[in-house]
Parts: structure tokens; C-alpha cells; sequence
């Protein structure tokens, strides 16, 4: 936890995105979270996913509830405008800016705490309005800002810092979003920096509802040899399903990659993204096999990783109300109010 | 003596037979021959099987509140004509279905039997028709009885069946079906009777609910988040009934962003989330939803978020009464949320209020940027009450209060989304997006400076807490005022009253004025109070408060808020779920008297001094 002033002097030849701007231009705060916590590395892909994709800073709204991943929208981005809702009631927010217009980038971004628990059921129903958002969980198996208690998504095998047991099931963030419809749903780890900068940057270009479920380790309370939530933990069992290439619109592919073991998608904005497959029996473009991969993995004691599930067909829930395309905060009183002349007609109505 | 165009007719029925289409347009066609109507409709928390009533008062003089002491009872529920029998005035009538026979007790009552369902069972096949048609049947029959003008009833018939005009002459045989039943059978020199006037004919006939749903368009509200809860539900549904009429453009696209929610809390915070966002949003609920919504509405209190909820109150508390009316949120809604917190309350009175405040909701809520309330109930809300036509005014202009654009950022050096530049506690916001490099902050619920950073400084946090306090004071110049309207006589006694009991309360006035005493009224429509209520309060010896909850709760808003002494302000509490009646006020006003509470010497002798 540091309380020094962020230097705010840029080097001269730091490398420039398409906006003209430095990776600099896309940071916050200095945080505040425990030294070495992964969701500071979380924040730092969001910075390089937006930089890479030269994203308006003003043009992205981040949105949290409560808790260490929650406080971490402070940490990057600071020309975006951010929210701190409530505990859990992100995703209601999220769908009223949202609604509001429809032209924003939005990332949300929640933890375990905040999303598997009193926010479950606002993470299920914005999964099933399909918002076009990224919603990301910094995973970490506990509640680390009130010290160390188990979260829902801690597993059953894995024990408190104290050593107590975990007498209860574990929730799949990444199951259930598949479940319930999400577009693209991803796993990955704070510590892969290689896995974790594509996967968001083609989360943040989907058009959908996006989710990457990041386990996150808390180096405070659940990075103990007994945890599986842990930096050491997660090395010696991560399955990485493959990984992706984001390649951005009109830019050109120029790696080859081997025949059979990599899948191109071009999504709604021109870009693409390639799926180099390391399990080549996975076929993220079915919700059945998708979870069929979590639940055997799971079994196998291994935590997967990459893009599960991929659905190629984009679509948002202002397709699905078929709202105005010009942002609905953008409508002026001629657009909206029928005045004095609409009034005549109701009127009519109820003599 | 024969009572024209001022007597009540109530209808027992049993939920889901189809009575409720066939009793409203018993109302509206008394409406459409001018005659001022108010219908009731008294349903139960069910959608099949349990009793449900419907109860018109047609009074030439324009009283538009419930009025007990039934002239003319349709007892069509075998379940409950035993109870409901008590009910009718001496010499009143019973008309029920004689196909089965009967057994009554009263004999200061008349019987009128009419054999619907043998009728029925006679002209229809289907079952569910015979069913239907028998409250048809019973309309017809009744417009004979009464002297409604049956071409109405048909030309009603039409308009109901416009989509469905294979319904349209099963129906109007029905009608006819009862009528020549009562032509032929029946005595028709009832002591009730209705004749064409020309009171309504101005006026329309619209539930509160439907108005409120109209007055979000004419607001310019574009996100609604919503959770369907009795009896708030069809609020919303008139937002985007007149969505699909008014916001539809060429190519079928809707102005409008509707979306149910998985519950309450995530109504709240989809308006909230909107309206941080620069859209006019809102949602509408009742008392649970309030109790589910309070840690948001703090939220939004707090980070100065602008907010439109309706509440359309019901009886509680828990579940309480779903399908009764009560106002018994106010204390729930003043100070929602934990910590120091308050709120602004609209009070609509009926449903052309409901229209007006509904739009100015969305003024107010960017101009103060906090929540507003409206606090309507299911009286207003769902019952179709007489009103002057809507009106709207091409003038209007939305105000969108202190929002900076890209242009006014640009020559900013030194914002802050707290700083109170104006000094009226009011700052200025900026919306996602505005600008690329400024204007940029943190919206949160935690303790913030006046640069929206995070602050544990509780000095900073308390003058922040100050400014909020600021910004309500001078709320006051932009809230709807009170209504005082001064008895015809100088008196000491003040009469406080609020929303659905108006009618009640004009009436009740009506009546004791009559009787020689004069009561000054005053009509709250806002919270926080204006001064001209404080005064009230201080003008009379003693001050009535009239309200629909069993806690004194707007007496208690009045002692807390203006900071009177509780002893000369008394209650006229109304809580059983039924709209209260004039007859119950004035009831309840002498009482008061009665127990000497009052000083009721100088009252008389002040009235009979001036006669």
C-alpha cells in the first residue's frame, strides 16, 4: 500500500498506439492493494488491452461493486469515468448505462466475494440480457477485505489460511456463464500476462456479453500451500485449452500458423480472432462440450484456461429490444416528448 | 323519493369470471351521460376463485370519494351475499341471480331476481361463454333498471371488441338478452335513477397509473428497469404502451430502453446506471420494493445521482394488504437507506397529478440530482377516477440541471464533481464520454472530497454531508407548493391532507361546513416541507392530519421536520385498505371535538358569533 503522488512526467519515446497515446495515458491511481496481489496485474492487461486496441479512454465506462477487485477501477484508466456500486449490483448498473448508450465500451469488474454470492443473481440475469459488456472476476477463493473468509467459488479440497476445512461445493463463474448464454467466456490467470492481454482485448472487441473468470491469487490470506487459489497451485495445474491472437481490423496476419490446431473468427467490427487450439479435440463453439471440458477438468483436479466458449453469432440486448441506434442519452425533447398534439389523441382515449 | 344521478351501486363477483370488463363499462357508460362516476375496484391478492368487488358512486355534485351505504347491490357471489346484504340501505336493492333459489333475512331491503345463468344457459353452447355472459346479461337488465342509454353500452361493446369483432354480437345479444328480461319481468319504478347531464362531458376518465405511464414519455424518460409487484405493475405498462404509440421510428426502432429485472434491486439500479449515464430513467414499485430498493436509493442519495421512482403504495407492512390502499411508506420513503439520509416525495392527488408529476419528476431529479419519489398509491393508481383532460404545455422545455458538455470542459482548469461553485449545494456532473482528457471521476457510495476522491478525512466527509443539506434547503423553490384553501369563516382548526384522500377530504369539508364548523385545508404535494406549511401549522390552534396509515406518519414528518410541538397536531387515521370516506372524516373530526381535545367552545361560538 503506497500513499506517494503517481508521477505524472511521460517518457519521450514511449511507443504510441493509433490514438497518438502511451500505455501511461491509459493508468490510474497508484493502488492501494497488498504488494504482489494479482488483480494489480489484472489492471495492467486492461491498460495494455486498451492501449492495443486504442480505445478512447472518455469512450470506456468501468463500472465495480464492492471489495478489493472492486476498488481496482481506480487503478487504471483514469480518464474513463468509473462506478463503485454496491455489493453485488454492478451488472444492474452496468445494464442501465448501458441502455443509456449504447456506443460505450463498458468493463465491469467484480470479484468472487462481489459476483458468486449476494451478486449471483444480477451476474446470471445480465449473462441472459446478453449486455454488451466485458465482465471480468479477479478470482481469488476469498473475502479479502474483511480478512480471509471462504467465498463461494473457493473449492471443497481447498483450506482457509487457518487451515479450517471448506465443508461446501465451489460455484463455476465459468459454467454457469456458458450456461446461461454469455458469448464468450474465458479462464485465466493473473500471473500469464501472454494468455490474459489477447483474451481481453478480443473480450472488449466482442459484441456480447464477454466474461473471463481470472484467478486471481490474494497474497494475504489465500496463497498458503493448502489453497487452491494460490500462485503455485494454479502453475502446477493449469490446462490451457490454447491460446488466441487478437488481430484488430485491417491489420494483416502474418504469422502461419499449423495446419488443424488453429481456428480464425471474424467478429462483428472487422477483427479476428485466431484460436490456436493445444487440446485439439476442444470445440469452443458448443455449449455442451464446453462445459463437458470444465466439468472433466475439474474432476482431474486441473483448472482450464483460455477460450471455452465461443459463440460466433454476436448479437447485444438493444438488438434484442431493437433500440434507436443513436444512444437513447443522445435524444433530444422533438425526439421524445409527443406533446400537446399526442395529448389530444390520449385524451380521446379515455372519454 | 327517487335519488337521480347520486346514489352507489357495488357489484360482489367472483375473481376471473369476467365481471370487471362488464362492471367498467357500467361506469363509463354513467360517465359517457355526463354524470360524474367514481368506480372502485376491490380485488383480491388472487387471479381466480376469491371474492372481488366493484363498487361505482355517481354523485351529480362531483364527490368523487367512496361513499358507504350501498343503494344497489348486484350479489353475484354466492360466497359472500350473506355479508354483503348488510351492507345495503334500508329500502335498497338486491339484485341477484334467481336460477338458484335464495334464502334472504333482511326485509327492509328490496329483492330483484333475474335468471342469468338460465338465460344464458338457454341462448349459449359454450361453457365459458355462459360463464362470460352472464355479467352481460346482468348489464343489460340494470341499464333498464337505472336508465342508462343502452346505445352507450353498445357503442362501449364496439370499442372493446375493435380487435375482436367476432365478440361484438355475441355480446350485444347478451345485453339485449337482459334487457328484454327486465322489460318484460321486471318492476322498473326503482327509487334510483340516472339522466343525461352534462358535468363530464369535458372531462375523461383514466386510472393514475396509465396517466403516471403517459407523464414518463412526456418527461422524456428512455430507460425504465422494472419488476412486476401489485399494484405498480400496470404503470409500467403504460410507459411502454405509449413507447410503442410514440417513440417508434421508420424503421421500427424504439426510443425507448424497457427491461424487466430480476428483481427490485436491479430495477433501482438500472435506472440508477441510466440515469448516471445521462438518460432519463426510472422505476416504479411498492412498499416491499421500497424496503428492497433502500440501499441503492442511499447510494444514489449520496453520489447525487439523479433518480425517478414511483411507489405506488399498498397496504403493509411485509406483504400486508397487495391489492389495498394504504400511505403508509411515507416515513420509509423520507429517509430511506441507512445513514443520514433524505429524500424528495411527490404527493399526487389523482391521476392528471400523477401525469403532471411524473414529468416534472425528471426536472427535478437532474436539477437536484438525488432520487424523487412519487408517492402514489393503489387508489389513484388503479381506479379510473374523473379528471380534467391532460394537459401539456409546448413550452415546456426539459431541464437537464448542471450537466458540463465537451465545450464548457474545455475551459475548465479546476473541476470537481462536488464542489459547490454555485453556492446552492447543487454541483455540476459530467456524463460518461463528454470529453477525452477532463471531466473524468469516480462515482462512489464511500466518504468523497469535493474531487470525488476517496476521503477518511471525517471533516471533509461531514462538510460534504453539509453541502447535501444545502442543496435540499434549496430544493424548496423548485417542489410543487402547497394548496391552502381558507374556510369561508375565520377558524383555529386546521385540516392537513395529502394525496388519494382529497376527494374524501373536500367532500368531508363540504359536509362540516354545512354543519356550521370551518376548517382551513391545506393540501401537501412535497417534501421536503415549504415554509407555508410550517405557517399553517403555526395559524391554528389546532391542526388536523389526515392520512391512510395506522402511525401518524406524516404528523410524525411534520412534528420532526418542522419542529413543532406534536401537542395541538391530532390524527385522522384511516388504515383498513378501503379508500376512506367523507362520512368517516367528518366522523372522526367530531369525535375529536367530542373528546374536548379541542377547544370546541370558541369554535362554536366563533361560527355562531359570524351567523
Amino acid at each position: 500500500m503506497s500513499f506517494i503522488k503517481k508521477p505524472s512526467v511521460h517518457h519521450p519515446k514511449l511507443p504510441k498506439n493509433k490514438l497518438g497515446l502511451t500505455r501511461r495515458d491509459y493508468e490510474g491511481a497508484l493502488s492501494t492493494l497488498c504488494a504482489g496481489y494479482g488483480h494489480d496485474s489484472v489492471s495492467s492487461a486492461i491498460i495494455e488491452a486498451c492501449f492495443n486496441l486504442s480505445i478512447p479512454a472518455h469512450k470506456l465506462a468501468k463500472l465495480s461493486g464492492i471489495g478489493c477487485s472492486s476498488k481496482t477501477p481506480t487503478y487504471f484508466l483514469n480518464k474513463s469515468h468509473g462506478f463503485n456500486s454496491v455489493h453485488g449490483r454492478m451488472p444492474s448498473v452496468a445494464t442501465g448505462a448501458n441502455l443509456a448508450n449504447r456506443d460505450l465500451y463498458y468493463l465491469g469488474v467484480s470479484g468472487d466475494g462481489d459476483t458468486a454470492s449476494i451478486g449471483l443473481g444480477q451476474f446470471c440475469h445480465v449473462i441472459r440480457r446478453r449486455l454488451n459488456m466485458l465482465y471480468i472476476v479477479d478470482n481469488n477463493g476469498t473475502y479479502g477485505l474483511t480478512k480471509g473468509q471462504f467465498s463461494a467459488t473457493n473449492d471443497k479440497n481447498s483450506k482457509s489460511k487457518k487451515g479450517e476445512d471448506n465443508p461446501f461445493e465451489s460455484i463455476d463463474l465459468a459454467a454457469l456463464a456458458i450456461q446461461l448464454g454469455a458469448g464468450f467466456v474465458a479462464r485465466s490467470f493473473s500471473g500469464d500476462k501472454d494468455q490474459l492481454i489477447p483474451l481481453m482485448t478480443a473480450a472488449l472487441s466482442y459484441k456480447g456479453f464477454a466474461f473471463i473468470d481470472i484467478v486471481s491469487p490474494c497474497v494475504t490470506f489465500n496463497n498458503h500451500t493448502q489453497s487452491t487459489k494460490s500462485y503455485e497451485y494454479f502453475r502446477d495445474h493449469n490446462e490451457a485449452l490454447g491460446y488466441l491472437d487478437f488481430i484488430p481490423e485491417k491489420e494483416e496476419i502474418t504469422i502461419e500458423y499449423e495446419e488443424g490446431t488453429s481456428k480464425e473468427v471474424q467478429i462483428h467490427d472487422g477483427s479476428k480472432m485466431i484460436l490456436h487450439k493445444l487440446d485439439k479435440s476442444h470445440n469452443p463453439y458448443s455449449r455442451t462440450n464446453s462445459l463437458k471440458v470444465l466439468n472433466e477438468t475439474q474432476e482431474d483436479g486441473k483448472i482450464v484456461t483460455g477460450v471455452i466458449y465461443l459463440d460466433k453469432n454476436e448479437a447485444d440486448l438493444h438488438d434484442v429490444i431493437n433500440s434507436n441506434k443513436k444512444p437513447l442519452n443522445t435524444l433530444k425533447e422533438n425526439d421524445l416528448c409527443p406533446g400537446s398534439k399526442g395529448l389530444e389523441y390520449v385524451n380521446d382515449n379515455f372519454r | 323519493m327517487t335519488k337521480v344521478n347520486d346514489f352507489v351501486v357495488k357489484f360482489a363477483n367472483v375473481n376471473g369470471s369476467g365481471s370487471a370488463s362488464a362492471n367498467l363499462m357500467f361506469a363509463k357508460s354513467i360517465f359517457r351521460m355526463g354524470i360524474p362516476v367514481t368506480p372502485k375496484n376491490i380485488f383480491p391478492s388472487n387471479i381466480q376463485g376469491l371474492p372481488t368487488w366493484f363498487e361505482v358512486r355517481i354523485s351529480k355534485d362531483g364527490y368523487a370519494a367512496r361513499r358507504e351505504g350501498i343503494d344497489c347491490f348486484i350479489t353475484l357471489n354466492p360466497q359472500t351475499y350473506q355479508t354483503d346484504m348488510k351492507e345495503i340501505l334500508s329500502g335498497g336493492y338486491l339484485i341477484y341471480d334467481n336460477t338458484m333459489p335464495r334464502n334472504f333475512s333482511r326485509k327492509d331491503i328490496n329483492y330483484i331476481g333475474i335468471p342469468m345463468a338460465s338465460i344464458c344457459a338457454d341462448h349459449y353452447d359454450d361453457p365459458r361463454q355462459r360463464q362470460l355472459f352472464k355479467n352481460i346479461v346482468c348489464l343489460g337488465a340494470l341499464a333498464v333498471l337505472v336508465k342508462i342509454d343502452l346505445k352507450i353500452i353498445e357503442n362501449l361493446i364496439k370499442e372493446d371488441f375493435e380487435k375482436k369483432p367476432k365478440l361484438i354480437p355475441p355480446n350485444i345479444k347478451a345485453l339485449h338478452l337482459g334487457r328484454d328480461y327486465a322489460l318484460e319481468n321486471l318492476d322498473r319504478n326503482l327509487n334510483i335513477s340516472l339522466k343525461k347531464i352534462r358535468t363530464t362531458k369535458k372531462k375523461i376518465l383514466i386510472q393514475g397509473n396509465e396517466a403516471a405511464g403517459l407523464g414518463c414519455v412526456y418527461g422524456g424518460a428512455t430507460v425504465a428497469g422494472w419488476y412486476p409487484i401489485t399494484p405498480s405493475t400496470s404503470l409500467v405498462e403504460a410507459f411502454q404502451k405509449y413507447v410503442n404509440i410514440f417513440r417508434v421510428n421508420d424503421s421500427g426502432e424504439v426510443s425507448a430502453g424497457i427491461v424487466q429485472a430480476e428483481d427490485e434491486m436491479a430495477s433501482v439500479g438500472m435506472a440508477i446506471g441510466a440515469n448516471w449515464n445521462g438518460a432519463r430513467a426510472f422505476t416504479a414499485t411498492s412498499g416491499p420494493g421500497i424496503s428492497l430498493m433502500s440501499e441503492f436509493l442511499g447510494l444514489a442519495y449520496f453520489a447525487e445521482i439523479p433518480l425517478v421512482l414511483f411507489n405506488i403504495q399498498r397496504g403493509g407492512p411485509s406483504t400486508g394488504m397487495p391489492t389495498r390502499t394504504q400511505q403508509s411508506d411515507i416515513l420509509s420513503c423520507a429517509y430511506a437507506s441507512h445513514g443520514d439520509t433524505k429524500h424528495v416525495l411527490l404527493f399526487p392527488s389523482d391521476p392528471k397529478e400523477c401525469f403532471e408529476m411524473a414529468a416534472q419528476s425528471f426536472d427535478l431529479a437532474e436539477i437536484l440530482q438525488t432520487p424523487i419519489i412519487v408517492m402514489s398509491d393503489l387508489d389513484i393508481g388503479m381506479n379510473d377516477w374523473v379528471t380534467d383532460p391532460l394537459h401539456w404545455d409546448d413550452d415546456n422545455k426539459f431541464q437537464r440541471g448542471k450537466v458540463l458538455k465537451k465545450k464548457d470542459l474545455d475551459d475548465l482548469v479546476n473541476w470537481g464533481r462536488y464542489l459547490d461553485v454555485d453556492g446552492d449545494g447543487i454541483p455540476y456532473r459530467t456524463l460518461p464520454g463528454a470529453h477525452e482528457t477532463k471531466g473524468s471521476y469516480f462515482t462512489r457510495g464511500t466518504s468523497h472530497d469535493a474531487f470525488a476522491g476517496y476521503t477518511e478525512d471525517g471533516r471533509i466527509n461531514a462538510d460534504n454531508m453539509m453541502r447535501i443539506t444545502k442543496k435540499f434547503k434549496k430544493s424548496l423553490k423548485f417542489l410543487p407548493k402547497s394548496i391552502r384553501k381558507k374556510a369561508k369563516k375565520d377558524t383555529s382548526v386546521g385540516l392537513i391532507y395529502f394525496g388519494s384522500t382529497s376527494v374524501a377530504v373536500d367532500e368531508a369539508n363540504d359536509i362540516l361546513e354545512d354543519q356550521g364548523y370551518a376548517v382551513d385545508l391545506l393540501r401537501i404535494r412535497s417534501f421536503p416541507f415549504g415554509r407555508g406549511i410550517s405557517t399553517f401549522i403555526d395559524d391554528h390552534e389546532h391542526v388536523i392530519v389526515m392520512e391512510q396509515n395506522r402511525d401518524a406518519q406524516m404528523r410524525s414528518l411534520l412534528i420532526n421536520e418542522l419542529n413543532k410541538n406534536g401537542s395541538n397536531i391530532y390524527s385522522i387515521l384511516n388504515f383498513d385498505g378501503s379508500p376512506v370516506t367523507a362520512d368517516f372524516i367528518v366522523k372522526s373530526f367530531l369525535d375529536l371535538l367530542k373528546k374536548n381535545q379541542f377547544n370546541i367552545k370558541s369554535l362554536k361560538k366563533k361560527n355562531q358569533q359570524r351567523e
